[in-house]
């Protein structure tokens, strides 16, 4: 029997592998990913609460939705940074950009 | 002509305040047509002011009750001012006595001014200082006559300081018009005093309030505000110990000493305590103490003129001594021997400032009395005008000063018999100081105008419209007495008093004696400086501390430049001190701590992205932990939302 917790479990793992590859990895495309991988962590979560609390209606689907929209824009514009990133430094290591310091 | 005058009283200030504006926004390029107007419009004063104390003296009910006509100037709940003007005898007299100096003095300034650059501003002056001196005159109000007050003191200022380019007179200006403040601020105080106790400053109500004043207040307070308020005229009046500005100001042109520094300005103070004298009268201590300052003003002021050198300078100490004279006679309640005096004295002193001015002329401005002798061949005029002004001060019959110095030292001996303890040193003091005031003046008139001529001085009779003012001048000095002679049956005093008129019987041995006095002074001046039979110079000797003191004027000025460079400076020291490393300490450090702080903080902000998404989580994981586990009422004070 699948439960809730289940998954919220799935849920969970997948949001720690996220936000490990968005604290450790050093290449920038890799961490736009991560990103990604932790949002749809919370699309998992939204949609499973909206079925097991019961309530009636689809308001954990609509913001799954709304999540996946907001991702794909997110990207675009992350896609277009780091592609300007690799124009001005020829590299994208995120320990290359740290000048934003005192 | 009496009946439009006297109702249209406030033209005769008006006039002269339009010869000032005039003077000032049009007529200043044309120096001629400055002085031409300026002296028409005093001279319409003059005129004016003629009719007013021709309708005054036909109107004998004036004396009890004045003619006030008032204004409402401004009222608001619990303060309501009038403003107007006031007539009674001691006005009028006031009124005769300004227009007539002013007038003369703008005569004279003509050939005296000649050809200076500042003549037309000069003329401006001169005709605001009358606009301001004749409202004071008439002023019903102690407001209104407060805000003369200032005026003339500005106007004094100005003229003091006119030759601005020289050192010393802007020095003589700032000091003339700083001392008079000190007292102006005790004049200031003392007026809103009396204003939050009798509620009102109009003259003749006080008038009417004073007599039970018991019911406002208690005589005790009543002594200590009369006695700050009288602050203002010992500064205004040149009274010790505020009195080092008068002898400075002789650095302004001769004619600005003759009229304001001698004749009418500086009688302001003796006037406003005249004016409000009725409520001194109530209290006996306040009015000891205006007699205290006035005879030992008289006395202390004659002492110095003894040994000073600078022919301005000994009138100048000479003036403070008189006006010394004028307090203590208002010290004794005797309105009339003082405004006597005081009209008197602007008749001589006027004179003799006016022959001052006229010897500086004709010899360009060399000031000391020795380097003059045996002027009286080429500058016959001025010297016996000069005369005749030094016998008036020294008070030989039947001279003006005579009369009034007089009048002065019988009320003063009358005052002696209710309050011997103070009085009668009062009255030894003003006795010899009248010996004093003739031996210092003719040891003037013996070593300026007689002795023997100095070969290197080239002088000169003064033109015509210097002379002219000297001359009308000297015969007021010698007939101006004679309205109060004490034979007359309805004379000065009849008019110019306060409370019931009683004929004082002539006092034929004070008369003998200070008649006798002023003799043997003037007498002692000829032995020791024009027949030299006794030599100045080893009585110097012999006196040596005396002498010393006397002609360093009692180190009074330097006592009050070590006072301010003692106290005040070494206050400021103290002060600047603490501003410096306390106040700025305390800004400063708070701005080193910021800056120190930042310069340590500074070195967490990385700039690696991901060094700060691992902060962000780690806090997201404190709270989180707090909530589920902490104290939750903690961390909703910080979190807002809680159990």
């Amino acid at each position: 029997m699948i439960t809730l917790a289940h998954y919220m479990l799935l849920s969970a793992v997948l949001f720690a592998i996220g936000l490990f590859g968005v604290l450790s990895k050093k290449n920038a495309i890799t961490v736009l990913v991560s990103t990604e991988i932790m949002l749809n962590a919370v699309n998992l979560n939204l949609i499973a609460i909206n079925k097991y609390i019961g309530v009636d209606g689809f308001y954990g689907q609509l913001m799954a939705i709304f999540v996946i929209a907001v991702a794909a824009a997110e990207v675009g514009v992350g896609l277009g940074i780091i592609i300007s990133m690799y124009r001005n430094k020829e590299t994208i290591s995120l320990d290359e950009f740290n000048f934003l310091k005192w | 002509m009496v009946e439009f005058a006297m109702h249209n009283a406030w033209l005769i200030p008006l006039l002269p305040a339009i010869a000032f504006a005039a003077i000032a926004l049009l007529l200043w390029p044309w120096p001629k047509a400055s002085s031409t107007f300026s002296i028409l419009m005093i001279l319409t004063s003059f005129v004016l002011a003629l009719a007013v104390v021709y309708g005054v003296y036909t109107q004998p009910e004036l004396i009890e009750k004045s003619m006030v006509y008032t204004t409402r100037w401004f009222s608001m709940p619990g303060l309501r001012i009038d403003v107007g003007i006031m007539l009674d005898p001691t006005s009028a007299m006031m009124l005769w006595v300004v227009t007539l100096v002013a007038l003369l003095v703008q005569i004279y300034s003509l050939g005296y001014m000649e050809g200076d650059p500042g003549f037309s501003s000069f003329y401006a002056y001169l005709s605001l200082f009358a606009a301001s001196m004749l409202g004071l005159v008439l002023s019903s109000n102690l407001l209104q006559m407060f805000v003369f007050w200032e005026l003339v003191g500005l106007c004094s200022y100005l003229l003091i300081g006119f030759w601005f380019y020289k050192d010393s007179a802007r020095e003589a200006a700032k000091k003339a018009f700083i001392t008079t403040r000190v007292g102006d601020f005790g004049l200031l105080i003392g007026l809103l005093s009396l204003q939050l106790i009798f509620g009102t400053l109009n003259i003749p109500e006080l008038a009417e309030k004073a007599v039970n004043f018991q019911n406002y207040v208690s005589a005790e307070t009543l002594t200590l505000v009369l006695v700050v308020l009288f602050l203002g005229p010992i500064g205004k009046s040149g009274q010790f110990p505020l009195h080092v500005w008068l002898p400075d100001a002789m650095e302004g042109p001769t004619p600005v000493s003759a009229l304001i520094h001698a004749a009418t300005m500086v009688v302001a103070g003796v006037y406003l305590v005249g004016r409000i004298l009725f409520l001194f009268k109530e209290v006996p201590a306040a009015m000891h103490v205006v007699a205290i300052i006035g005879g030992f003003t008289a006395f202390f002021a004659a002492t110095i003129a003894l040994t000073q050198t600078e022919m301005k300078r000994i009138l100048a100490y000479s003036t403070v001594s008189q006006l010394g004279y004028m307090m203590l006679a208002l010290g004794a309640a005797s309105l009339t021997a003082s405004m006597f005096h005081l009209m008197t004295h602007a008749y001589f002193k006027a004179l003799m400032f006016l022959g001052a001015g006229s010897v500086l002329h004709a010899l360009h401005g060399k000031a000391h009395i020795h380097e003059m002798g045996g002027l009286y061949k080429k500058m016959p005029w001025t010297t016996w005008t000069f005369v005749i002004g030094a016998l008036a001060i020294a008070g030989i019959p039947p001279l003006a000063g005579f009369w009034s110095k007089d009048e002065i030292l019988l009320v003063v001996k009358e005052a002696a018999h209710e309050a011997p303890g103070i009085y009668t040193p009062l009255f030894w003091l003003a006795l010899i100081t009248a010996f004093l005031t003739a031996f210092y003046m003719f040891r003037q008139v013996f070593t300026a105008f007689f002795g023997p001529e100095k070969p290197e001085n080239h002088p000169h009779e003064a033109p015509w419209n210097m002379r002219l003012p000297l001359i009308i001048l000297a015969f007021f000095s010698i007939v101006g007495g004679w309205v109060g002679l004490p034979w007359l049956e309805k004379g000065f005093g009849y008019w110019v008093r306060m409370g019931e008129f009683h004929h004082a019987e002539p006092d034929y041995v004070l008369m003998g004696v200070s008649v006798l006095l002023a003799l043997a002074g003037i007498y002692l001046a000829y032995l020791m400086y024009l027949k030299k039979a006794i030599d100045p110079d080893k009585v110097a000797e012999k006196f040596g501390v005396l002498y010393k003191l006397s002609y360093h004027k009692y180190y009074i000025d330097e006592i009050y430049l070590w006072f301010n460079q003692m106290v005040v400076d070494g206050m400021g020291k103290i002060l600047y001190w603490v501003d410096l490393y306390i106040v700025d300490g305390i800004v400063n450090g708070i701005g080193a701590i910021t800056r120190g702080s930042g310069a340590v903080l500074r070195y967490t902000t990385t700039g690696n992205l991901q060094t700060y998404a691992l902060v962000i989580f780690m806090v997201i994981v404190i709270i989180t932990l707090y909530f589920a586990f902490g104290d939750a009422s903690f961390a909703s004070l910080f979190l807002g939302g809680g159990k």
